[in-house]
């Protein structure tokens, strides 16, 4: 394990810097993440445009994982269709927990690799993940609760 | 912060004490562990681990009703137990030390055996902003149930509970006072004996939460004259999954059974059924033998140990800590009582506590991060979560030197 596979530049910059930080008024969808684990809470709000993801914005408190990898989120799936978010967040996820998950097709999301060394953290770096999909859910137009990681 | 005469110190031999436990000898990621987690869990000595070890390799079986040698002797070890922990805690007697899980089971058995029968609407239950969930939800349920109201004292800026405000709170609807003896998340030492007093002009029944404290220092429930008192075993060096609910002999007899099964009864018909005298009307089932007989000889040896110079070692500790983390720029101390347990809750700006957490884990050092089960208080403090370095008296002056060495790096990381 090493630290600075965890927590390198691109991290840390997103964790300073994040992208897409703040509130979206009005909002087609909004969800709020929270992991009661450590307290992290963030919310996801989204403006669609039919089926793409028109603007995405966030906003909350977590740690530096969770914070640059919302803010890689943001950046990630702005502009991609519903399906196409939905595929990104199922190959970050193969990121997360598997180690012979292919870091290609990934971009910056692929700083997020170094989380799978940590297990303890990988749901910091998911949380935004889940909340994303249950946003884009939301949107369909069904209202869920809040996500949880727990 | 009172100042520390830190050239008294050598009188607690650390080193001698530390070859006691055998965990603390291992490293973690290549470095030496330095196990400053202990308000979540205490590491076990020999003393505990050969205990348990042999009443597992020669004497299990059940208790209380075999004729067999070895019920017997299971018997006899869970009940020498008992004895310690009466001892230990200056109870009448035995009747008065009950088993249970942990101190979170102790609590809910209070609350539904004592206070639910007894709560009408309009009954107040009075706990402080600092408890510990355990000391809050088993109230909040009972409340539900039975219509009676959760008052709840308030806290200073410093962690630090005022006898007078609790006091103003109690009143004739008051039916219960429940507080910890230390904060959790804090380190705050309350003032226990003084809010029992008062409670007890007033005729109310008081418990306390004694899970912090009792690692740190002398209870004694007879000077302290609380009706309840719970602490769990393994924060106390012992195994998990064992607990004591110290109840006052008077008021245990006034109560229902909350378990009902097997060894809580003297006969059973199908009509009526006759429950079994204190203690063990409250440990229905087979008890977490092991367990007990792990507590009593944990109980053993730090009856065997200067425990006087331990506690000032701890404090000399909580002292050192005080001052090496208050150096670092940017990290806030959160409950800075003068009259606090051996921990340090803290955070860092621009850092943190999870992330904290796992770059002092590189290093071997363990810390709890995160909200301490005590939500309102973080709220309080408005912090969504802190670093908790908590304190035994096997720590050493230079693990706090390594643990600030790990905070002045994570510090670098996030420069």
């Amino acid at each position: 394990m090493e630290l600075n596979d965890l927590y390198r530049d691109v991290i840390i910059d997103h964790n300073r810097h994040p992208r897409n930080f703040g509130a979206m008024e009005p909002a087609d969808a909004t969800m709020e993440g929270f992991n009661p684990l450590c307290g992290d809470r963030l919310t996801v709000r989204l403006k669609m445009a039919g089926d793409r993801i028109a603007d995405i914005r966030f906003e909350g408190q977590g740690c530096a994982i969770s914070t640059a990898s919302a803010s890689l989120m943001t950046e990630a799936v702005k502009g991609h269709s519903r399906a196409e978010a939905l595929a990104l967040f199922d190959r970050v996820h193969r990121l997360l927990t598997d180690d012979d998950a292919p870091n290609d097709q990934l971009g910056k999301l692929a700083a997020l690799s170094g989380v799978r060394e940590f297990p303890a953290r990988v749901k910091c770096a998911s949380l935004c993940w889940h909340t994303l999909a249950s946003a884009l859910q939301s949107a369909d137009p069904r209202q869920l609760p809040a996500v949880s990681t727990e | 912060m009172k100042n520390i005469a830190l050239d008294r110190l050598p009188i607690f031999d650390v080193m001698s004490v530390r070859a006691d436990f055998p965990l603390l000898a291992r490293t973690v990621h290549g470095k030496p562990l330095t196990y400053l987690d202990n308000g979540a869990s205490a590491q076990r000595p020999n003393a505990v681990i050969d205990a348990v070890d042999d009443y597992e390799r020669r004497h299990h079986s059940n208790i209380h009703r075999g004729v067999h040698a070895l019920s017997q002797e299971a018997t006899g070890m869970y009940e020498a137990a008992r004895d310690r922990v009466v001892e230990f805690m200056n109870a009448r007697s035995r009747h008065e030390i009950v088993f249970v899980r942990g101190t979170t089971e102790a609590i809910n058995l209070v609350a539904q055996s004592y206070a639910r029968p007894l709560l009408k609407a309009g009954d107040e239950i009075l706990i402080t902003h600092l408890e510990h969930h355990a000391n809050i939800v088993p109230w909040q349920l009972v409340c539900e149930q039975t219509g009676a109201t959760l008052v709840v004292a308030p806290i200073d800026e410093r962690g630090v509970v005022h006898a007078d405000a609790v006091e103003s709170l109690m009143s004739e609807r008051t039916r219960l006072f429940a507080c910890a003896h230390v904060s959790n998340a804090l380190g705050t030492v309350l003032p226990v004996r003084r809010l029992v007093a008062a409670a007890k002009a007033r005729g109310i029944v008081t418990l306390i939460d004694g899970a912090q404290a009792v690692p740190h220092m002398a209870v004694d429930v007879r000077e302290l004259d609380c009706d309840f008192y719970a602490f769990s075993g393994h924060k106390l060096f012992g195994p998990t999954g064992i607990g004591v609910l110290y109840g006052r002999e008077s008021v245990l007899e006034r109560m229902p059974p909350w378990q009902g099964g097997g060894d809580m009864i003297l006969t059973v018909s199908f009509g009526k059924t006759t429950y079994n005298s204190l203690p063990y009307k409250f440990e229905a089932g087979t008890p977490n033998i092991s367990g007990a007989i792990g507590l009593g000889a944990g109980l053993a040896y730090l009856g065997g140990l200067d425990l006087a110079g331990a506690h000032a070692h701890e404090h000399a500790l909580l002292g050192y800590a005080t001052e090496a983390l208050r150096s670092i720029e940017d990290l806030r101390i959160v409950g800075t009582a003068d009259d606090k347990a051996s921990l340090v809750s803290f955070v860092v700006a621009g850092v943190h506590p999870h992330d904290l957490g796992t770059i002092l884990d590189e290093d071997g050092i363990a810390v709890r991060t995160g909200h301490h089960c005590a939500m309102p208080v973080m709220e309080f403090f408005k912090v969504p979560a802190t670093v908790r370095a908590s304190f035994a008296f096997y720590n050493t002056f230079e693990e706090i030197d390594r643990l600030r060495a790990g905070i002045l790096r994570a510090r670098s990381i996030f420069a």
